[in-house]
């Protein structure tokens, strides 16, 4: 049947697609846009049947090609992989459809290389969350990475320097990671996840150990940009074409954050300590650092997108902070969190590129009058960075909900006082953010005058769908957030603590 | 006690009007009139779905709606008691006389942005309604906070500098305080394994004592500022910069009262006056509203500003509902409900008057008054009324409250808040008074060709003054305010 094949087909599809979009676009180029859109919301749908199959039936695991592991592929979509593969494909689908104008009007580039590498990278991406042991998360690491390196330095100009340095520490994260794995397989002989959780526990701790788990981490952390490994991401995030932005921001670091969970709970078991080194607290006090330094840092930003990526940077933090929490409030906490966090930074990464589009670009100056010229992506912004700060029933309040309830559970009072704290920084960042785009007066005596509004500009609505869809989403996912946890995220975190 | 709450969709639906008009209100933008209408019946409606269910509550009933699941185990809960219902049906009927008075002036003032105030307006009477009804703290938090973020636009308002200065201090304020009280919810929900309100009190008495202050600091943060317990006041001078009726609704009725609202809901239902007694938190924090209550007071004698000087009476009168509830004897918390009420209509008829002297002479400073009571007879009228109110006089209602409360302290056996109470009457004669002789007996010629406010305007004013004239013959009247005082209390301290 070939709903079986699910697991591969999340891949697949997007990968064809991928490889399809130049023909077609020497073709027919007008077919590109819709080609690349119709692939992305495809793999949504079947993300979307990969979590219901899930839920009913329990985890997926797909030998590739019919080959049982340790000689064949094996794939596992698992509550954990389904979610996140939701989150992506669904994230990536709306930065498709949003894509469209910007390609069209040029500015990322010629329409067939983008697509076909935001489909790759979506490929990649799907891979990654579906790969079942190591060597494979490698290898759909990188070529997402490669597929991104690509897409940031279609900006030309100074994006070359960011693209650049991004392709330097990317490729750092990679060997680091790749090196874990390696010595990895030097002591247990397999790279299979399943494998190497049941005999990792029979060698016990040992320094190739340490080296390993060291490695893995470091590579991890850089490429989810987890301060002090951030380094690569806001010049990235600033300065590529706005649709790549809109594309890579919500979902990249995400996906590393998951590959991180994923190596911690499913192959390492989540120890606690190892040689004495307390592994999971370090990882929980960097994600403190994150919150409190990417937001101090995201405070002093004058332009949007560099703000925003700053925040991302804080953002990530409460990722790796509830994941090195290690318990399962704190867990779904984080997940939760990698569906929420996705949700508001592409809505607002998107609203940024509205911005820099109709309002002439993306510093915070240019937002003057923006509620008045673009009362809906202004709405939008608001409700995102509702979210941001943590206020109910926006979605990002219930993610540190359960964060908080984990640290408490803990006891790390301190670190408690960071998640909510950090609230309090993206409340600082946000409203300077809302003070320029709503605040600014027309002039000393504009009374009255103003209720006209005078000159609108909204984006065209292939990015204004995606823009309203988002902050929709937000709120629903506030709404509902119980369900989803008690639904699917306490059996995903269930599962990385067993 | 011992009555099982009722499941009914009452207590939701008094939430939808406000909610449904801002919805309304923001697609009606080009249309000020329907703008407006919407705001009437929206408010109409939700006095009216607010009051049908205020005689249940009287009679001890508890009703309730069980909506969505928050987080596992803490459902979205709205639960009408006695207290509840006080807040609500104050908050929601003075709603309908603000609207009024809002169309008045700022048809008068024709301000800008007329659509983003009366939305946000809608939202924080929706949010000031949920505070009410919240049946557990999780829910009380949510709504809490929009409540904060639904002000924030309309203290910015003008978008001067200093109203952008201004709406970063009280941002600064309350969301450190959304912050605190967050952190209270989770930890009581960790410790007492529930954050639903239950008369007498929900944590463990056994926890360890350290713990138990920790939470009663983050919980006095959490709620204090709003209630501006000094010194977590400053931000409520500040934001007088917003419009006269934002001041007069919000600043002296639905934020603040939600702040002690909160504080009486977090004693007596939270913490419960038992265990507050037995820490000995409820004689600091008895003090703490004590040293408001005069600090204010003499800081309100050094203002000029009128609306400010109303802001620093409001933060000292707030202390005195903080007062009553920290000293958990049936007639200090019966007068401490009580003058929730009583207080917030007297206030916000001083502040509506403030708003009409301003419409009609542009005038906001206490010395450029003189005479204005001779050109403004009605308006100075209703001020001096509900100023007397305030002070403790009769025949408006501030008297009754202030009588529970010295007979609360009597009861407890602490005559020196009692003589705190009535220092602070003397204080807010002191202001108040030379206020009204300058504006009745100074020379008319000073206030030159002033006349009185339109009668959107004066209409509020003297339905308000009525009323807080009305609460104090017979406060049971209208809405049966002193048995809901009276049961709440009753239901506090009767819990075993």
């Amino acid at each position: 049947m070939l709903l079986d094949h699910l697991p591969a087909l999340l891949a697949v599809v997007p990968l064809v697609a991928a490889l399809a979009l130049p023909l077609a676009g020497a073709v027919r180029p007008r077919l590109v846009y819709p080609l690349a859109v119709g692939a992305g919301a495809v793999t949504a749908v079947l993300s979307l049947l990969t979590l219901e199959r899930v839920l009913t039936r329990g985890v997926m695991r797909y030998h590739v090609g019919g080959w049982p592991p340790p000689w064949g592929i094996e794939l596992v979509v698992d509550h954990l992989s389904a979610f996140v593969a939701l989150t992506v494909s669904g994230l990536v689908a709306l930065a498709l459809l949003y894509a469209g104008p910007a390609v069209r009007s040029g500015t990322a580039g010629s329409p067939s290389p983008f697509f076909a590498l935001a489909l790759l990278y979506l490929a990649s991406l799907m891979g990654i969350v579906v790969a079942g042991d190591l060597f494979n998360l490698f290898v759909f690491l990188e070529v997402a990475s490669i597929a991104s390196y690509a897409l940031v330095a279609s900006g030309g100009g100074r994006a070359l320097m960011a693209a650049f340095r991004y392709i330097l520490l990317g490729t750092v994260g990679a060997s680091f990671y790749l090196l874990g794995v390696g010595h990895l397989y030097l002591l247990t002989g397999t790279l299979n996840m399943a494998d190497l959780s049941q005999r990792l526990p029979e060698l016990g701790a040992s320094r190739v150990l340490l080296v390993a788990v060291g490695f893995l981490v470091i590579g991890l952390g850089i490429k989810m940009a987890l301060v002090p490994l951030h380094g690569w991401l806001p010049d990235a995030y600033t300065y590529a074409p706005p649709a790549v932005t809109a594309l890579i921001a919500p979902v990249t670091t995400k996906v590393a954050a998951y590959a991180l969970a994923r190596v911690l709970f499913s192959v390492l078991g989540a120890p606690a300590a190892l040689a004495g080194i307390p592994l999971m607290s370090v990882l929980a006090w960097a994600g403190g650092a994150a919150i409190l330094v990417g937001g101090v840092l995201a405070i002093r930003q004058n332009d949007l997108r560099r703000l925003l990526a700053y925040s991302s940077v804080s953002q990530v933090g409460y990722i790796a902070l509830g994941i090195g929490l290690a318990n399962r409030p704190a867990l779904a906490g984080a997940y939760l969190h990698i569906l929420n966090h996705a949700m508001m930074k592409g809505c607002l990464f998107f609203a940024a590129g509205a911005v820099a589009a109709r309002l002439g670009g993306s510093a915070l100056t240019d937002l003057r009058l923006m509620h008045r010229r673009m009362p809906v992506t202004t709405a939008c912004i608001v409700v995102a960075a509702l979210s941001m700060i943590g206020i109910p029933p926006a979605g990002g309040f219930f993610s540190k909900w359960y964060l908080l309830v984990g640290a408490l559970e803990a006891g790390h009072t301190l670190l408690a006082g960071v998640i909510v704290g950090g609230g309090l920084l993206a409340a600082a960042y946000m409203f300077k953010v809302l003070e320029h785009a709503c605040l600014a007066r027309p002039d000393a005596a504009g009374h009255a005058s103003d209720e006209s509004p005078g000159g609108r500009a909204e984006a065209p609505a292939a990015m204004l769908i995606p823009l309203v869809a988002l902050s929709v989403g937000i709120v629903a996912v506030g709404i509902w957030s119980a369900p989803i946890v008690s639904g699917v995220l306490w059996f995903a975190a269930a599962a990385g603590l067993e | 006690m011992g009555t099982e709450p009722i499941e009914a969709w009452g207590p939701a639906l008094a939430l939808l009007p406000s909610l449904v008009a801002a919805g309304l209100i923001r697609l009606s933008s080009r249309r000020p009139a329907l703008r407006e209408a919407w705001s009437l019946i929206a408010s109409a409606a939700q006095a009216a779905a607010v009051f049908s269910l205020v005689p249940a509550a009287a009679g001890g009933a508890v009703v309730q709606t069980t909506l969505i699941e928050l987080a596992p185990g803490i459902p979205l809960l709205l639960r009408v008691d006695a207290l509840g219902s006080v807040f609500a049906a104050l908050a929601s009927g003075l709603w309908v006389l603000t609207t009024v008075y809002s169309i008045g002036y700022v048809r008068s003032l024709q301000e800008h942005a007329q659509t983003r105030y009366f939305f946000c307006f809608a939202l924080c009477l929706f949010a000031a309604v949920g505070v009410a009804f919240a049946g557990n703290l999780l829910t009380f938090f949510l709504f809490y906070e929009i409540l904060t973020v639904s002000t924030y636009p309309l203290v910015v308002h003008k978008q001067t500098g200093a109203a952008v200065r201004a709406g970063r201090m009280y941002l600064a304020y309350t969301l450190t305080a959304g912050v605190a009280l967050l952190t209270a919810v989770a930890l009581t929900q960790a410790l007492a394994g529930t954050t639903e309100f239950r008369p007498g009190g929900i944590l463990p008495g056994t926890l360890p004592i350290g713990t138990l202050w920790a939470l009663l600091g983050l919980f006095v943060l959490g709620v204090g500022v709003k209630a501006a317990v000094m010194p977590l006041h400053s931000w409520l001078p500040v934001a007088m910069i917003a419009p006269t009726p934002v001041s007069a609704l919000l600043h002296a009725v639905a934020v603040v009262k939600a702040g002690v609202f909160g504080v009486v809901r977090v004693v007596g239902y939270v913490v419960g006056p038992d265990l507050l007694e037995g820490l000995g938190a409820s004689s600091l924090l008895a003090w703490l509203a004590a040293g408001t209550i005069l600090g204010a007071s003499l800081l309100a004698l050094t203002q000029d500003n009128l609306k400010r000087l109303l802001a620093f009476s409001t933060i000292s009168q707030l202390s005195y509902i903080v007062l009553g509830a920290a000293l958990g004897t049936p007639s200090g918390l019966a007068g401490a409900i009580q003058h929730i009420v009583n207080h917030g209509v007297t206030k916000i008829t001083l502040f509506f008057c403030a708003g009409a002297i301003y419409v009609a002479s542009g005038r906001e400073s206490v010395s450029q008054l003189a005479g204005i009571g001779r050109r403004m007879p009605v308006t100075m009228g209703a001020f001096a009324v509900a100023a007397l109110g305030i002070s403790g006089l009769p025949p408006a209602s501030g008297f009754l409250s202030k009588w529970y409360l010295i007979r609360g302290a009597l009861e407890a056996d602490q005559w020196p808040f009692a003589l705190v109470l009535l220092v602070s009457s003397l204080l807010n004669l002191a202001y108040f008074v030379p206020i009204i002789i300058s504006a009745f007996f100074g020379s008319p010629e000073e206030a030159g060709g002033v006349a009185e406010a339109p009668a959107t305007l004066l209409v509020p004013i003297v339905l308000t003054g009525a009323a807080s004239v009305l609460l104090g013959m017979a406060p049971d009247a209208p809405v049966a305010f002193l048995s809901l005082a009276s049961g709440a209390a009753a239901a506090i301290l009767g819990a075993p």
